[in-house]
């Protein structure tokens, strides 16, 4: 709560958040798509939550639903044919999806924030840098072009792109991959918002442009005690920078645990697959292990488990129950807080 | 474009006899002497031996013309996309080859593919220099050396079926297979492969992007080659894929005796594939050794910065573990600094740094110990660090 507040133009909502309770609660979201094909279940009962100053990670391959969860809470769903029938999104306790549209706005943007992953479709080319930046102090606040300039110049040595002044004016495609990312960054963080939702925000870069990226975001973060959902599929970027995790396989969240014990002890068999299947950097090893099998087609997701075709572990009861994400603890029957496991046989997964 | 290419030509070289000189890695290259097109084709059909240099890359350059004007095309500059590497690949081994995008790994690719021809340098397959050849022995050598691309996605052609695509190479390559045979050749690749032999009227569609890959590996092995090179062939692909198609590639390397050049920038895998790495910056190596010299002794600044930059899956190391960030981006490749490329974003760079341009070749230091650290590295002050283990 120490920052150096800028804008000035609004007392700092943070502020009021002395309450401690979570910015941002997702509750039992689903969200559907009506394609001809039939009815996608891109995402089927998440829930999650995020405080202010923590960071999720959210973690999934292609098509797990991470990126949907994303767009329903930023309201940037194209419906139709996306559909949401049941859920909620409450931030500080308000649920979004009831709201009315012009509240809405005045939270997107100003309250939450996104950053995609490819920052040269997610900029306007035709538009410079600095009036694309300008804008969110445009709309929101109502400053004049020369203000705006202005915020925008100090946005971007805020987030340390060299001749700041010089390159106002430029276009995105005159900026490299990583000072594009910064400029996704600086748009995110113009107004300060409480909450950001980075998409995959290093996936395009190079490893030591990405270093670069992570390490400003993870700064700002810290400077702004804002709330992340980190949305990405590489282990190593979420070792580096999450408190807790929530892996999610065909729309659901399967498992989810603080960092350090997910990686010791992963809690399902999905998690625990994936941990196996990276090679490592600093030994090498054998044969990689591969879980078997593609994931599901979302118009046809497999009955009971989702993961059942492709688990080592599966039951009978696999294929006919649904197994609900129920709390992990340890063999004493202490319970592990924060950790959850939406596995018919966690206990063996864990303590197996 | 005649003009430019005259240009190219006049670019000054060191000869393969040179390069042969130099010490350790770089292995003489006897070459052969086909007189008549008959004698070059035989000369690619020998078998080399497991262990033995099967292609030999010697000082190799590769520079894409700046143009001006438009009637009058004249040339004010060049993008100097790979800028002389020597490098050899043995019968049977995995080379891997790292680097930022732009360093020009994609273009070593395609020059080693002939798929563009070099602006200087030599490539030796079995003794001959491949961007000489043309005709019947340069079709010899294309049997021979195949490739796998980075996007699944766009390298199939979504017009035709699976069945034609793998069979594809085998219209330009009657030799390979009489026609009747094809259908069952084709069929025989998918199951080897890991896919349905009945997929063969499918399309690339109905395929996911693992599957994809798979069918781009099928007909990479149609025409029986000795050397694939696999440009980002996993980058695409999700974790869980990832692994399947890597121990695929790996049991396909055992099976057929196949010799891989892998490119990617994803170290983790690279090490876990390759036999020995090569890391690439701005169009020159920056350093080459086995898997375990570069990333367990690492002696270049560049191999250390990327190697500190990977994320480790495992958070206890997040504290532990030394990062060294690089600041900006790479420079322009048409205008490369002068001396070592690497100066501007060293830590160690001083003037000498700006004037000589370091060799690749084993640090005096190291030389003659048996130190991991003994490879070859392109540094003026080469010094070990290791930044892998925490």
């Amino acid at each position: 709560m120490t920052t150096i507040e800028k804008t000035g133009a609004e007392p700092s909502a943070r502020v009021e958040d002395a309450d401690g309770g979570p910015l941002l609660e997702v509750r039992d979201l689903h969200v559907e798509f009506h394609t001809r094909d039939g009815v996608a279940k891109a995402v089927n009962g998440v829930n999650y939550s995020v405080s202010a100053g923590e960071t999720l990670a959210v973690l999934g391959e292609s098509g797990s639903g991470k990126s949907v969860t994303a767009q329903a809470i930023m309201g940037i769903l194209d419906m139709p044919p996306g559909k949401i029938p049941q859920g909620e999104i409450l931030f500080r306790g308000e649920d979004m999806l009831t709201m009315a549209p012009e509240e809405r706005r005045k939270i997107r943007g100003r309250r939450i924030a996104m950053i995609f992953q490819d920052a040269l479709s997610a900029l306007n080319p035709v538009l410079s840098v600095g009036y694309q930046l300008g804008e969110m102090f445009r709309v929101h606040q109502g400053l004049s072009k020369k203000d705006a300039k202005a915020k925008a110049i100090e946005l971007m040595e805020r987030v340390r792109i060299p001749a700041a002044k010089e390159r106002v004016g430029d276009y995105p495609h005159q900026f490299s991959g990583g000072m594009r990312q910064r400029i996704m960054i600086a748009m995110a963080l113009a107004l300060e918002p409480d909450l950001i939702i980075a998409d995959e925000p290093t996936t395009a870069l190079d490893v030591t442009v990405q270093a670069q990226v992570m390490d400003l975001l993870a700064e700002l973060q810290r400077e702004y005690n804002m709330g992340l959902i980190l949305i990405t599929h590489d282990l190593g970027v979420v070792a580096d920078v999450a408190d807790k995790i929530a892996v999610m396989y065909a729309g659901r969240i399967v498992e989810t645990a603080p960092v350090h014990e997910l990686y010791k002890r992963p809690a399902h068999p999905y998690t625990k697959g994936l941990l196996d299947s990276i090679p490592r950097l600093d030994h090498k090893g054998q044969e990689l292990y591969a879980i078997k099998g593609l994931p599901p087609n979302l118009l046809k997701i497999p009955t009971g488990c989702a993961f059942n075709p492709r688990c080592p572990k599966a039951q009978d009861i696999c294929t006919t129950e649904v197994p609900a994400l129920a709390a992990v603890a340890e063999q004493d029957g202490t319970e592990l807080p924060g950790r959850g496991s939406a596995c018919h046989f966690w206990k063996e997964t864990i303590h197996g | 474009m005649a003009e430019t290419e005259k240009d190219d030509k006049a670019v000054d070289v060191t000869k393969a006899t040179e390069a042969a000189a130099a010490p350790h890695g770089i292995t003489e290259v006897t070459t052969v002497d086909a007189a008549t097109e008959d004698e070059a084709v035989a000369a690619l059909d020998a078998e080399v031996g497991s262990g033995e240099p099967i292609l030999q890359v010697r000082n190799l350059v590769k520079h894409f013309p700046l143009t001006q004007g438009i009637l009058f095309k004249k040339q004010v500059g060049a993008v100097k996309a790979v800028d002389g590497i020597s490098f050899d690949l043995y019968q049977g081994e995995t080379l891997g080859i790292v680097g930022e995008s732009g360093c020009g790994k994609s273009t070593v690719a395609k020059l080693l593919m002939t798929l563009e021809s070099a602006t200087a340098g030599e490539v030796f397959y079995k003794g001959q220099d491949i961007t000489k050849l043309s005709g019947r022995a340069l079709r010899a050598v294309r049997r021979n050396i195949q490739m796998v691309f980075q996007d699944p996605y766009t390298s199939l052609n979504p017009r035709m079926t699976v069945g034609d695509i793998i069979g594809e190479p085998y219209e330009i390559h009657p030799e390979a297979a009489p026609k009747g045979d094809r259908r069952r050749k084709v069929q025989e690749l998918l199951d080897v492969v890991g896919l349905n032999p009945e997929y063969l009227n499918r399309y690339p569609h109905q395929f996911s992007g693992g599957q994809r890959q798979r069918i781009g590996i099928a007909r990479g092995l149609a025409l029986n080659p000795e050397i694939i090179i696999c440009d980002e062939p996993v980058s695409a692909l999700d974790v869980s894929v990832q692994a399947q198609v890597i121990n695929l590639m790996e049991k396909l390397q055992d099976e057929f005796n196949l010799s891989y050049i892998f490119i990617a920038h994803d170290l983790s895998i690279v090490r876990h594939i390759s036999d020995r790495v090569g890391v690439m910056y701005l169009g020159k190596m920056a350093e080459i050794g086995t898997d375990a010299e570069i990333y367990d002794h690492p002696t270049h600044p560049y191999t250390q910065a990327l190697l500190s930059a990977v994320p480790v899956p495992d958070p206890e190391a997040r504290e532990g573990r030394e990062r060294i960030i690089l600041t900006g981006d790479v420079p322009s490749p048409a205008n490369p600094p002068s001396g070592c490329r690497f100066r501007t974003r060293c830590w160690k760079a001083e003037d000498k740094c700006a004037k000589e341009v370091p060799l690749l070749a084993i640090p005096e230091r190291f030389a003659g110990t048996d130190s991991l650290a003994a490879h070859e590295s392109a540094c003026h002050f080469a010094e070990e660090k290791d930044v892998v283990h925490a």
